[in-house]
């Protein structure tokens, strides 16, 4: 097991009243899992995210990360978030952004070179590596973020909205791309979605969940093989998931 | 009378070639857009030798640039020993120093939140203020010779540079101190690798504005007490011997020396900032 | 309470402002009480060993004992040294007669004395000379402005103005001309214009080159998008400057007029400085050093910094009122 929530909460406390970003969580994600986050805004699911990477620290309940706190995870390296936004640093090449983790870290400068065109390739970007990241367009920019989150070798990568920003053609392409990524690196994966048909697509777990107060109302473990081409979306199967997960958050939406 | 007839053609003259410049089909070419400026700076100097030998005016008042440009070439070792003093010594020196210590508190500032919110609107309080009357009062205390002109400069740069590099440091935005905290980066990787580099747009601001003020601080010390030599100096004595194109042959290198320097900021913030959007 | 906003990054450009970016005031008080209070305290302190030399030279004078007694062994001791040495002549260093450096309410006192109880016609009135100061600083500051806004224009809608003056206007933001200042003084003086028309001169100069290029920066700050619009409209130039320019420019303009005003100020005490002037601030402050009056000088200083801080928070306070009505945030 590598995240283990139990009843985890997180309330805010606000000008106008307690804000309860999440409440009563439990979840297991599992070694190899690619688990999808989706629910409307405020459903907490980002806020989940962060908890796990100990961007933000829970206010009940508790959470292991491989087995530790989310801090002691956190200060052994190991999970690679990818933000909603690139955020790449203008002022270095792409080569060098995905360096930013490997010095920080204090991995041996002997390496860098060939983790770097390791990731690269892996997110289909090699030769890239001296290119400054507005030469790239906003698709690729988020490709040298994931890379930049792979370098280190964290075994689990966290993902918030990372292809949000960017239209449906180009998401596509990234889905399959981030599929692919999976299935050789085997590592395990949490995103946070607001696109129904990308987390059908993506998981082998689809967590639904609903605001006010941000809960989980349900986890469809998917049918689907494991080997997902594009058209895949259209079968009945597929569909029927798809079906469940809308069914679920309508529901949490007429709760909340 | 002529000479006026002539300044007022060659005005003309240069006004319709500049027109004809900028509205022409080269226009955006760089070779044209250092030459239309150059041109109106030419004409304007032509015309002002041109209606002061035409009005006969008393050098006391104007002095023809002829007459400057014959002081700048005839006292040349002078003229360098003033560079020397009040450029290279005073403004130069008080200049590092004002910098170094504006970084040195930015830095310290930084640490604390608490001490962030306190100094920028002192320091932006203090930046505004006629810094460059306490010359006096320093040159009491540090004597008359060079380094009570650096300290005037030292403290006039130190406030803008400081509110700009706090300010930069301050600028980051969250998503990327979330990126360093899931590398587990200490304060000072953090201050290095992101904070810095990003506050660069913001410190190059600061610096520019410090290399005009540090200019005038030197100078205008030096009208309070300087051992006899200075630009400052020559400038305050030349005048009081109505030598009047000597005062502008010293603005002349005071003119110079300050565009270089500027320039040279210039050069040097389009090196390191070469990534953010204003310069590209 | 205090509202919690994103902090806005202002684009590099700094100005002195009561508020932090949060807009609240309450939050910033107690830091800035904080390091204006050290600031105070580090000055109390320096006090003592800056004055030390010259008052164990008078105590002595006095009769009192002082250690070392040879005024050359004396001369060997840093101040914090015969301070040491010498603690019973701590509290003299307060209140001594012809201070290197002024106790605080030594200079408050001497400015309240100045300012409050002396009659402001009389010529050792702060006020007398705060006027002689402001007068030509105000004057100038507006012809300066007005010009200014007037050669952004012509700027802004002439190519060849642009091309031929702007570069110009950049450049001289780097020569010193300040430097100048007491030279323009007298070379009027003695073709007969003295007074208030001189200094404005100066004053006018020095605001003039920064309202002109950071208004053509406003003018020209309109996005694509909305030219564009107002070309769908067949609006003309002057409509369009009228409608959107001119607004936008707005929050340019302050920070220049800010920038403009000190500058204005510093130049007009420049101005008054090493020319025999007798009144204004430059001249006390240097009369206050030429007649061993340090206190004069101090007071000075400070009411020329107050002004200057006075001057800035009235402009602040315009362009909140200002922006605040056109829905704008300030810059």
């Amino acid at each position: 097991m590598v995240i283990k929530a139990k009843n985890l909460d997180l309330t805010f406390q606000t000008n106008d009243g307690p804000v309860h970003a999440l409440k009563g969580v439990d979840l297991e994600i599992n070694q190899g899992d690619f688990v999808s986050f989706i629910g409307p805004s405020g459903c907490g699911k980002t806020t989940f995210l962060r908890v796990m990477a100990d961007l933000e620290q829970p206010t009940g309940g508790e959470i292991t990360v491989n087995g530790v706190s989310p801090e002691e995870a956190r200060r052994a390296r190991a999970y690679g978030y990818v933000f909603q936004a690139a955020g790449l640093y203008q002022w270095r090449t792409i080569g060098g952004n995905i360096r930013l983790p490997l010095e920080i870290m204090g991995v041996p400068k002997a390496e860098h070179a060939e983790r770097v065109a390791k990731v690269l390739e892996l997110v289909e970007l090699s030769g890239f590596e001296r290119k400054f990241p507005w030469q790239l367009s906003g698709g690729m920019q988020q490709r040298a973020s994931i890379a930049r989150a792979l370098s280190f070798d964290a075994d689990l990568l966290l993902m918030d909205e990372p292809f949000g920003a960017l239209d449906e053609i180009i998401r596509d392409t990234l889905n399959e791309q981030l599929l692919k990524l999976w299935a050789r690196t085997e590592k395990t994966i949490a995103f946070v979605t607001h696109s129904i048909p990308e987390a059908v697509y993506l998981s082998t777990k689809i967590v639904v969940m609903s605001p006010r107060p941000g809960r989980i109302t349900d986890v469809i473990e998917s049918t689907l093989p494991k080997e997902r081409p594009l058209e895949i979306r259209e079968t009945p199967e597929f569909l029927a998931i798809a079906h469940r997960v809308r069914e679920g958050l309508r529901a949490g939406h007429a709760d909340g | 009378m002529i000479c006026v007839i002539l300044g007022v053609m060659i005005w003309a003259a240069g006004w319709v070639l500049n027109v004809q410049l900028a509205n022409g089909l080269s226009s955006e070419q760089t070779s044209v857009k250092i030459a239309i400026p150059a041109i109106f700076g030419l004409t304007i100097v032509i015309v002002w030798e041109l209606m002061v030998r035409g009005f006969e005016v008393n050098p006391v008042i104007l002095p023809a640039p002829s007459s400057v440009l014959e002081r700048l070439f005839g006292e040349g070792p002078i003229l360098w020993a003033d560079f020397q003093q009040t450029v290279l010594k005073g403004a130069l020196i008080g200049y590092v120093v004002g910098t170094v210590a504006a970084f040195v508190v930015a830095i310290v500032a930084d640490r604390s939140d608490f001490m962030t919110r306190g100094i920028l609107p002192v320091g932006s309080f203090m930046a505004a203020l006629p810094i460059v009357g306490t010359a006096p009062i320093l040159v009491k205390w540090l004597g008359s010779d060079w380094e009570s002109k650096a300290a005037v400069v030292a403290l006039m740069v130190f406030f803008p540079i400081l509110v700009n590099a706090v300010a930069g440091l301050k600028d980051t935005n969250s998503m990327q101190r979330d990126l360093m905290r899931t590398y587990a980066a200490g304060y000072w990787a953090t201050l290095f690798k992101l904070r810095l580099p990003s506050a660069m747009p913001f410190i190059f601001n600061g610096l520019k504005i410090g290399t005009t003020l540090a200019l005038i601080g030197a100078i205008v010390a030096e009208f309070f007490g300087s051992p006899t030599v200075g630009m400052g100096f020559r400038i305050s004595t030349s005048f009081g011997q109505l030598a009047l194109d000597m005062v502008w042959a010293e603005i002349v290198i005071a003119a110079l020396a300050g565009s270089a320097f500027y320039g040279a900021m210039t050069w040097l913030e389009k090196k390191v900032t070469f990534w953010h959007p204003s310069q590209r | 309470m205090c509202p919690r906003k994103g902090a806005a990054s202002s684009g590099g450009r700094i100005e002195f402002n009561w508020h932090n970016e949060d807009g609240c005031i309450v939050k910033s008080v107690l830091p800035v009480l904080t390091v204006v209070l050290a600031i105070l305290g580090i000055w109390l302190l320096a006090v003592i060993p800056m004055n030390m030399h010259l008052v164990a030279d008078q105590a002595q004078r006095d009769g009192v004992i002082v250690v070392p007694d040879e005024p050359a062994a004396r001369q060997a001791f840093s101040g914090v040294g015969l301070t040491w040495h010498n603690p019973d002549l701590v509290p003299l260093t307060y209140n001594f007669v012809r201070p290197r450096l002024p106790s605080p309410q030594q200079v408050a006192g001497e400015m309240h004395e100045t300012i409050f109880t002396k009659s402001i016609t009389s010529k050792r009135s702060l006020v007398y000379h705060g006027w002689v100061t402001l007068a030509p600083t105000l004057l100038g500051f507006l012809i300066g402005t007005g010009l200014g806004v007037l050669l952004a224009v012509g700027i802004v809608y002439s190519r060849v103005m642009d091309r031929s003056v702007m570069p110009w206007a950049i450049v001289s933001q780097t020569i010193p001309i300040l430097a100048l200042a007491p030279m323009v003084i007298v070379v009027l003086g003695s073709v007969g214009i003295q007074g208030l028309f001189p200094k404005s001169l100066i004053a006018a100069y020095l605001s003039f080159f920064p309202v002109v290029v950071g208004m053509v920066k406003g003018l020209r700050s309109p996005s694509q998008m909305q030219l564009d619009l107002l070309r769908t409209y067949h609006a003309s130039n002057t409509q369009g400057f009228w409608a959107l320019r001119l607004p936008a420019s707005l929050p340019y303009l302050f920070t220049s007029l800010k920038v403009g005003i000190s500058a204005s100020l510093v130049g007009t005490i420049v101005a008054e400085l090493p020319t025999g002037a007798r009144a204004g601030f430059g001249a006390r402050m240097l009369v206050g050093d030429q007649y061993g009056q340090p206190l004069v000088s101090w007071a000075a200083l400070f009411a020329a910094a107050l002004t200057a801080a006075a001057l800035v928070g009235l402009f602040n306070a315009i362009e909140r009122i200002t922006l605040r009505r056109m829905g704008m945030a300030a810059v």
